[in-house]
């Protein structure tokens, strides 16, 4: 599983172009689902047939898309203009390495050197460019167009019990829906959703619950996590998650409030089954594809389980193995007992 | 064997080799420098002097070529709960340095990053972090951290270089590995030629904290003339053409107090031999190369300064144009073998003549 891992983390997947990480959904699914089906933006669904011991209708989400950046215009310099797709922070871009555009175009963000730029002030993303070697607005636009996926140039690896790649949210996500797709029936059929555009407004997902109309529905995210040393003087930050704590249950976040009778029930078959796990911290905002889905059509009641994930959102980023690993155990273990008698009203 | 410059600059770029710790690149720079010189040693400091031999009589004058090996880099300061915190060793930017891949060199190689806290949870993103707020996070459990890091390991930039469309290339530590690629050229070349003077190629270490083993190697060489190259400003955004010079258009002479005016001119002419296009310098002071500290070495050094335009100096993704390092390359090389025994008679300062009737 860790060469799916590997190979979806070091795919490319902007949001809205997701076609590289569909191509290896589709590969990792086939023999294993039913009613393959590609969506209007582009969401793969499918169905894993159960044992037919419950009716409910369970839907599972993970999103195919990462953050990243598009190519907006060329400089006469041959500099490439970009903006960020999805909550990019500036701060981490000066000296970064890209591929730019369906080629996948090696470049730089451009940096000048400490001698002649000491600012502190964050320079925006509309000042940086990417330099790919260049030097006149026509060789760019011969090039690229406007509108050209930019992605972090990030080789995965695995450091001991972590690794560390770019956008493993959530293609660490996605590898767990892989993996739980291609083990045992659940007793119920499985609607599965490898969906577009989270990271630019949940979109994929609102409109794959609007097909699948679910009775229940688990999102398998990587959320944030900041669990480093704290600053002192800036004690009440929180870490909202801790690596090796095993994988996160959200209770509420931005973009909704998750159904209470879905997190009793993680918690206590995660307990049941002895899986190392932890809630997510309410404190701190952020939302999923849980947040569009629960409010589709009539309402579908929603939980999230995520990967803790340091410095997601970046060109790289650090995730336990075993947290990881959990993510899959624990939807496993909660899946199959999970009846009508989890949603029923007391 | 042939040259391949692309290749020996990835290589060169590689190697991990911060001021100080220049081992692993000097390994690099022997195997490349072995068969184009005459002899070579490591001094006590660690720099690696090639010497080549000239045809002149003897006693034969010597030029030396300075290019420092040694790259930025940062120390280990602190470890805690799993977590590792630098200073730096040579000029760092922090801000270049945010969310980028790192090699800890502790007790075996760790992979690790420099950690920047995820936009959702940053209080602030109006100024870049301050040295202060960064760890450098290595994936492993706080014990496994203490067991294979301590302070005072080093840490260097874990990137590989990357070819760039139009002959440009982009890696860490092209400043300076392109000028040791320069003098590489060079002495290849000069394998070719014939040349009267000794040369003395010199891949000087700590240039980033004090120019130390260029201060050094020219006290034990004691060269008649010296040239060093070193990366200069290149144009890019931010970096106006009042400011750099740009890419693809040639290396640079230095011209200013810290170099002997009729050096620059007898540069300029081994240029002009060449039809080599280059672009001027203007340096009115401290030049910040080894070039400042190699002139006033002994009871003084005539010197000289051949730069590569480089873009993002200091960051992990330096931009060099590979025809500018080929171009200082073959000048150097056309320069030495141009060199005639009383070459450093022309050098004498004008008594009666101003420099301008020189020609400077």
């Amino acid at each position: 599983m860790m060469d799916v891992l590997r190979e979806l983390s070091e795919a490319v997947g902007i949001s809205g172009d997701e076609g590289e990480v569909r191509a290896l959904v589709l590969k990792h699914l086939q023999g294993h689902v039913e009613d393959v089906h590609i969506d209007a933006l582009g969401s793969v669904l499918a169905v894993k047939r159960g044992t037919g011991a419950t009716r409910l209708r369970v839907m599972a989400a993970a999103h195919m898309d990462e953050v990243g950046m598009m190519v907006m215009g060329f400089d006469s310099d041959g500099t490439i203009r970009f903006s960020a797709v999805g909550g990019l922070d500036a701060r981490i871009l000066p000296g970064t390495r890209v591929l730019v555009g369906p080629d996948r175009i090696p470049g730089v963000i451009g940096w000048p050197p400490l001698h002649l730029n000491k600012s502190q002030e964050t320079v925006p993303i509309d000042r940086l460019r990417i330099d790919i070697g260049l030097t006149s607005r026509e060789a760019a636009q011969k090039a690229l167009k406007p509108g050209d996926s930019v992605a972090f140039a990030s080789m995965f690896e695995v450091l001991g019990p972590t690794v560390r790649g770019k956008a493993l949210d959530d293609r660490a996500g996605c590898a767990s829906l892989i993996r739980l797709v291609q083990g045992d029936p659940f007793p119920f059929d499985l609607h599965v959703a490898f969906t577009v555009q989270e990271e630019v407004g949940l979109r994929g997902a609102q409109a794959a619950a609007g097909r699948i109309r679910p009775d229940a529905a688990f999102v398998l995210e990587t959320t944030a996590c900041h669990d480093l040393p704290q600053d002192p003087d800036e004690p009440d930050q929180t870490t909202i998650t801790r690596l090796g704590g095993g994988p996160a249950i959200t209770v509420v976040d931005r973009s909704m409030v998750s159904d209470p009778r879905l997190v009793r029930h993680l918690a206590r078959a995660a307990e049941k089954a002895g899986i190392p796990h932890q809630f997510r911290s309410p404190q701190h905002a952020g939302g999923t594809d849980a947040g569009a889905i629960h409010r589709t059509g009539t309402g579908v009641p929603s939980a999230v389980v995520a990967n803790p994930c340091r410095y997601i959102h970046g060109p790289y980023a650090i995730m336990s193995i075993a947290d990881w690993e959990y993510q899959a155990a624990l939807l496993r273990a909660a899946w199959n007992t999970l009846d009508e008698d989890v949603l029923a009203r007391p | 064997m042939p040259l391949d410059l692309q290749e020996h600059l990835r290589a060169l770029c590689a190697a991990p080799a911060p001021s100080g710790h220049e081992g692993p690149v000097r390994a690099v720079i022997q195997d490349a420098w072995a068969g184009r010189a005459d002899d070579l040693r490591t001094d006590a400091l660690g720099n690696l002097i090639a010497v080549k031999r000239g045809s002149g009589p003897e006693p034969r004058r010597t030029i030396m070529l300075c290019a420092h090996m040694d790259e930025i880099g940062l120390i280990v300061a602190e470890v805690g709960e799993g977590f590792i915190r630098t200073v730096p060793l040579g000029g760092v930017d922090y801000r270049a340095l945010l969310a980028q891949p790192v090699l800890v060199h502790g007790r075996r190689t760790l992979k690790g990053l420099f950690g920047a806290a995820p936009p959702h949870m940053a209080r602030s993103r109006d100024k870049y972090p301050t040295p202060d707020d960064l760890w450098v996070d290595v994936g492993l459990p706080p014990d496994e951290v203490s067991a294979l890091v301590r302070v005072g390991d080093i840490i260097t930039v874990d990137a590989p270089a990357v070819p760039l469309k139009g002959d440009h290339l982009a890696a860490k530590s092209l400043d300076n590995r392109l000028a040791v690629a320069v003098v590489t050229l060079c002495l290849d070349e000069l394998t070719r030629r014939d040349h009267a003077w000794d040369v003395a190629g010199v891949a000087a270490v700590q240039e980033e904290v004090g120019s130390y083993g260029a201060l050094t190697a020219a006290y034990q060489i004691a060269p008649d003339i010296a040239i060093a190259i070193d990366g200069s400003w290149g144009v890019q955004k931010g970096v106006g053409d009042d400011e750099g010079f740009p890419l693809g258009e040639g290396p640079t002479i230095g011209r200013g107090p810290n170099f002997h005016p009729l050096l620059v001119k007898a540069l300029h002419a081994a240029a002009d031999g060449l039809e080599i296009e280059v672009q001027i310098e203007a340096i009115p002071g401290h030049s910040g190369t080894d070039a400042w500290h190699i002139q006033v070495s002994r009871e003084g050094i005539p010197t000289g300064l051949i730069g590569v335009p480089m873009r993002n100096m200091h960051t992990p993704a330096e931009v060099v144009n590979l025809r500018d390092v080929t171009r200082a390359g073959r000048l150097l090389a056309a320069f030495i073998a141009g060199l005639t025994p009383d070459f450093l008679d022309s050098l004498a300062w004008p008594e009666g003549a101003t420099l301008k009737e020189r020609g400077a």
